[in-house]
């Protein structure tokens, strides 16, 4: 995943397109765009009328039908082409990710315990098999017995190996990553062709993309513009009866192939895949076209405090001694209490001790006994041989332990254990021999950078919310310091699944992302479920996307990508209705001038002759498809600018652009065109 | 000719300050507060129980069309008969006789759907019974139905979520009995004192200074001249109009006039701003309104005050400007004035022969006619106008990036399809018409009909085409006004006429309504800034775009070989 190719057209990739550019001819496949279809109809009926000008006079010259019907030709083409291009973009990065787990070998366990080896392409749902170190995973499934590290980086690009265990949260694993150490007991979740990579696949190579509610409506729309357009053409022909102007068929089928949005028409489905491709490139597996554009509607925004706003763990920040007790033998008590304190945060208090006193002795002095954390004293610690019994912990437990030995709990401590709090942080009060000494505050550490990106989402319109387990005093404060709009404390599962629904209610589109199995059902309920890779199988099988890299705030950039991928669509439109006013000047009078010569005066491009114009506008009208692949593919730029600064803005680039290039474009190829009449 | 601009600046002001009190006190009556005139609730409760109404039984966008179409066609039925057999039933003091069918056919359709296209001449082809309870009858009752039909629209956005949009009669009749009936009363007035007749006698006769005897049509015309202008209806008493002395006296009648037509469709825009409480999506649609109706006016005044190139050519000095086609007593500049708001409200009530302007007026005509949105009809006007401002809504929607959303509802696929299917319905009755008629002229001129279709062309060349747009056009826009050079009271322009008009009103009625009902039933989204919001500059701005894109889109191709080619073969 890591070589993502970022070249636009790759040799390889341009041969399949081109390929199917041709096979994509079908008119069973073609009749799926109404635009693009009538003009393969135009494109025969001129191929038609260039063998009938062989024989007959009256339709202009061979010639002349020829290059009308060759360039017509080029234009469905064209269209093809982008549609063939962004699909073999798509599937290119799919292949890649798919590679990894082809034909990997599998030790299958079997109902009498023997062990057979059978490749991944053969392996069903419910199958058993084993994984030791060294072996590549070879399929999608959940870890049954077992624990073992992993490399991922096949599928993330993250070298740091993960460890999956069987039950509980993190008990999911991929084909294609391999197992660095320990033993595993893997049972397939999918049937082969089933997995999520699969049904990307088929949505990218277009077998089973189903064209999204909006795409449907700017179909319509499209198509009713054509239909206005075939009545203008067909009504055109008693007019010119009327004016005693003989027109002929390929003056007619010009007119109407240059009018007909065939821009936004065969660039709609490339637009509609690359919305797809981009989100697969941000590692994103999607399982309908629909969720990337729903995500570009997302207004409110779930994320987990911790991970996503916060980096992983707290950090101790601050040692706070009793009065009357020294910040060294409060130092030294919390250094002591912490030598067997795996937990991030204990080390994390070695840490700061030593930061405070580099000298700060971290042996383990002999004989002495640690106090493991348990649910029930909610407290750690350590009985040195020396008669010291140190305990750090939650203020409650630590204040039990203090009034239990008929010890005062100090005023100041109990201040500062509130003021800790206030802040965002938490306290953790220490004490010897049942003696407080103090206070050990903890901070979470907010990512840098993170506010910025809330910003940014608040421009955009969307409203963010930090979930957590923290008391609702120390959400605030994170919530305020990170710029988050909202945030929900203390949170349970069904917290979260109330407050979607709440928000729902309000007619509001929820984001969320989650990974344990006890978030499946507000994965479910969410608009837009990210389910995180390393998650349990419920949770990805609840969402409607999962996210390879396990990045949570990967959330913020599907939403940019769901509103590009409208923009894009939106100003394309725009853009090719817009060119119609300069074809416009460019036809009508090139078909009326011979009998009407007043209407010279609409001939504002001064065109060389009417045979030119109308030339200049099929060719215009053919090349400016290809020359809009690229945006299509890359989608345009998205800015938060606020709704009507960004229509704005649009609108000139697109709308005025369009009206102008045109009235350039034409009148640069009627010069070159020139040259050869 | 600083008279002239003084007459109808005064004009345009006076409207403007009559049309904001009055949107206030529309809004207010529709939405059943408390007004000045609830002293005419006894009349109106009589109406109800005369009629078996319960005013407060609430109707969803279908009943509410289903009772408008129900309605419709009751009077197209009783209008048919009495004008078919109008020489057999009393008040014909002129002994006018009974209409040919297709000619009834056309007639009742047209007034029935506010166009007036009037294929007849009232002198003669009317009886006082007719002009009165089926012609005037149906001027109050079609913009009454127009006013119904935008009142249901505005019901629609008041509420968050709903289905519940009133009671369809209780619009209309309040329509009428708040509305229509008192101004016509007052305006009515002020004709009769000016010198409009307002009897049931029959012609007046006398001996001209070159001894003939002329016989003068009269009748009880006041008070229908009222109520076409208010109505937004256009068709007159008399076959010249309100170009006829008797129809339109003095400067002040015509002041009055052009007034009356424009009071309702400006007030109807600025009540839905009250109605819904969004002032300021209001007051945008009706700027931009008025920059469309303005650069209309505009040209058209200048190609008037012009003069006609090839008179000058003669060496002829026109400093009145162009004056065929004029009436002396208001000159050339009322005459552009109101050749505009006419077309772009859909009145078609004429102080001047369109025929004889000049070929680009001809030209401003016809588009407001194709746009027929810069304030429009009675009620009918925003209805158009919201068409536009779907497709709007939803190009813009997606170039922002979100799923588009009009007042915080969601416009999908289904909304889009009937936005679509209404934009295709006027270039596709317009130019059919316009090619079946040109193919009938060309291929069938000897056809053997009242008009022959050889002859029905007064001009032929561009002029002539023209003409043919033109008739369809004001058919399709339910405007009423004609290129009157055309011969058109033949089986073939009663009858196709009838049908654009008939389709030209009801669907994009009942297109509009529809898609406000379908976004009224769906949850309402609260507005964030990624909304896009319809009341900015921008938007405004782009609808305005997507109304002259498309109109241009569509017609371009016909005016190009009309008024344009007309244009440029005139100045060569």
């Amino acid at each position: 995943m890591k070589n993502q190719s970022n070249k636009l057209f790759e040799g390889a990739l341009v041969q399949t397109a081109l390929k199917q550019s041709f096979i994509k001819l079908d008119p069973r496949i073609m009749v799926r765009n109404p635009v693009m279809f009538t003009v393969e109809i135009g494109t025969l009926i001129m191929a038609y009328v260039t063998f009938y000008s062989i024989s007959h006079s009256g339709q202009g010259s061979v010639a002349y039908n020829f290059v009308i019907f060759l360039i017509l030709l080029l234009t469905v083409l064209f269209a093809n082409f982008a549609e063939a291009i962004a699909e073999a973009r798509g599937k290119a990065q799919a292949d890649s990710l798919r590679k990894t787990r082809e034909e990997t070998p599998a030790k299958v366990v079997l109902p009498n315990g023997n062990l057979e080896m059978r490749s991944s392409s053969q392996l069903k749902k419910g199958d058993v098999f084993i994984c030791e170190t060294g072996d590549t995973i070879a399929t999608d499934g959940e870890i049954i017995e077992g624990i073992a590290t992993i490399d991922e980086s096949a599928i993330t690009g993250e070298s740091a190996p993960v460890i999956r265990e069987a039950g509980g949260d993190k008990s999911s694993v991929t084909g294609g990553t391999k197992v660095l150490s320990d033993q595993i007991k893997v049972q397939v979740t999918t049937q082969p062709g089933e997995s999520f990579l699969d049904k990307m696949i088929a949505l990218v190579e277009g077998a089973s993309r189903q064209k999204t509610p909006n795409e449907i409506a700017l179909t319509i729309l499209l198509a009713s513009f054509t239909l206005i357009f075939i009545i203008v053409c067909v009504t055109l022909k008693p007019f010119a009866d009327y004016a005693n102007t003989p027109i002929t068929i390929a003056a007619l089928i010009s007119l109407f192939v240059c009018l007909i949005p065939t821009t936004i028409g065969g660039l709609l489905s490339a637009i509609g895949i690359a919305g797809m491709d981009r989100a697969l490139r941000a590692n994103v597996i999607t399982k309908s076209g629909k969720a990337v554009e729903t995500a570009g509607d997302i207004d409110v925004l779930l994320l987990d405090k911790t991970g996503t706003i916060t980096i992983g763990n707290r950090k101790a920040t601050q040692f706070w001694p009793a009065a009357h007790v020294s910040p060294e033998q409060l130092l030294k008590a919390c250094v002591l209490s912490s030598l067997a304190d795996e937990t991030p945060e204990g080390k994390s208090i070695i840490e700061l001790a030593k930061s405070h006193d580099a000298k700060t002795s971290v042996t383990t002095p002999e004989g002495a006994e640690f106090i493991k954390f348990t649910a029930e004293t909610r407290s750690s610690g350590i009985n040195t041989p020396d008669g010291l019994r140190i305990r750090k912990g939650a203020y409650d437990s630590i204040r039990n332990i203090a009034q239990k030995a008929g010890n005062p709990f100090p005023a100041e401590v109990q201040e500062r254990v509130e003021a800790v709090s206030s802040n965002g942080g938490t306290p953790l009060v220490v004490a010897q021999n049942e003696v407080v000494l103090g206070v050990i505050e903890l901070q979470d550490i907010i990512k840098p950078g993170i506010s910025e990106r809330f910003e940014r989402l608040r421009k955009m319109g969307v409203k963010t919310v930090m979930v957590t387990g923290d008391n609702p005093l120390t959400a605030k404060y994170i919530a305020e310091k990170a710029g988050v709009d909202d945030f929900i404390a203390e949170a349970k599962p069904e917290d979260k699944m109330n407050y979607i629904k709440q928000e729902q209610a309000l007619g509001k589109l929820v984001a969320m992302m989650g990974d344990g199995t006890n978030d499946a059902p507000a994965l479910a309920q969410a608009d837009v479920g990210v389910a995180m890779n390393s998650g349990t199988q419920a949770a990805k099988e609840a969402g409607n996307m999962v996210d390879l890299d396990n990045d949570p705030t990967k959330l913020i950039e599907i939403v940019e990508i769901g509103k590009q991928l409208l923009i894009t669509r939106g100003t394309l439109t725009t853009f090719s209705i817009a060119n119609d006013v300069a074809k416009y000047f460019a036809i009508v009078p090139a078909l009326f001038i011979a009998s009407i010569p007043a209407l010279q005066g609409l001939n504002i491009m001064g065109l060389h002759s009417p045979e030119s114009a109308i030339l200049s506008a099929v060719i215009f009208n053919a090349i400016i498809i290809p020359m809009l692949i690229p945006l299509a593919l890359k989608g345009v730029a998205y800015k938060p600018i606020g709704a009507s600064a960004l229509l704005r803005r649009n609108l000139f680039i697109y709308g005025i652009g369009g009206v102008v290039a045109p009235f350039i474009g034409i009148k640069l190829i009627d010069l070159v065109v020139g040259l050869f009449a | 000719m600083n008279t002239e601009l003084l007459g109808i600046v005064a004009t345009y002001v006076l409207t403007l300050i009559i049309a904001i009190p009055l949107g206030k006190y529309l809004a207010k009556v529709f939405a059943g507060e408390k007004t000045w005139t609830d002293f005419l609730k006894p009349i109106e409760n009589g109406i109800y129980k005369l009629a078996g109404i319960n005013p407060n039984q609430q109707m969803n966008w279908k009943q509410h069309m289903l009772a408008l179409l129900t309605i419709n066609s009751v009077w197209l039925v009783y209008g048919f008969f009495v004008l078919l057999y109008q020489d057999k039933l009393p008040l014909n003091p002129d002994a006018n006789p009974g209409m040919t069918p297709d000619l009834s056919f056309n007639t009742i359709i047209s007034f029935v759907v506010n166009c007036n296209l009037q294929h007849y001449s009232g002198e003669t082809g009317v009886s006082y019974l007719t002009q009165q309870f089926v012609l005037m009858f149906l001027h109050f009752t079609s913009a009454a139905t127009g006013i119904a039909a935008a009142v249901v629209f505005f019901k629609a956005f008041r509420d968050k979520t709903t289905t519940n949009l009133g009671n369809y009669w209780e619009f209309f009749v309040k329509a009428i009995t708040r509305l229509l009936l008192p101004l016509s009363v007052v305006v009515a007035l002020v004709l009769t004192f000016n010198g409009t007749p307002s009897s049931y006698a029959g012609k007046d006769q006398f001996i001209s200074m070159q001894g003939d005897t002329v016989n003068v049509s009269r009748g009880p015309a006041a008070q229908m001249i009222a109520i076409k202008h208010l109505g937004t209806n256009g068709g007159g008493w008399f076959g010249a109009n309100s170009a006829h002395p008797l129809e339109n006296p003095n400067y002040i009648t015509n002041m009055t006039e052009a007034i009356s037509q424009m009071i309702i469709p400006m007030a109807m825009i600025l009540a839905f701003g009250y109605f819904i409480r969004k002032r300021k999506l209001a007051n945008t649609i009706f700027a931009v309104m008025t920059i469309g109706m303005f650069m209309l006016l505009i040209p058209t005044i200048s190609s008037e005050l012009g003069g006609n190139p090839l008179i000058a050519k003669m060496g002829i000095s026109q400093t009145t400007g162009a004056m065929e086609g004029k009436e002396v007593r208001f000159g050339p500049m009322a005459t552009a004035y109101w050749s505009t708001i006419t077309t772009i409200v859909s009145t078609g009530s004429v102080n001047g022969m369109h025929d004889s302007t000049m070929p680009l007026t001809g030209l401003w005509q016809l588009l407001a006619m194709m746009i027929n949105s810069f304030f429009g009809g009675c009620g009918v006007g925003l209805l158009n106008y919201f068409v536009y401002l779907i497709v709007a809504v939803f190009i813009s929607g997606l170039m922002v990036g979100r799923t588009p959303e009009f007042l915080g509802h969601k416009v999908e696929a289904r909304e889009v399809k009937i936005a679509a299917i209404i934009t295709l319905l006027s270039p596709f009755l317009v130019m059919a018409g316009t090619a079946v008629a040109s193919f009938v002229f060309m291929h069938y001129g000897n056809a053997d009909w009242a008009v022959k279709p050889g002859n029905w062309l007064n001009n032929p060349g561009f002029h002539g085409f023209s003409e043919m747009l033109y008739e369809m056009t004001s058919s399709n826009a339910n405007n009423g006004s004609g290129f009157e050079g055309l011969g058109d009271n033949n089986i073939f322009w009663n009858v196709s006429t009838g049908f654009v008009l008939i389709l030209g009103r009801f669907l994009p009625i009942i297109g509009p309504v529809a898609i406000a009902g379908l976004l009224a039933q769906k949850k309402y989204i609260p507005e964030s800034a990624g909304t896009l919001k319809t009341d900015t500059k921008t938007f405004a701005l782009m609808t305005f775009a997507v109304i002259l894109v498309l109109n241009a889109l569509s017609y371009f191709p016909a005016l190009a070989l009309g008024p344009i080619a007309e244009y440029f073969t005139m100045i060569k």
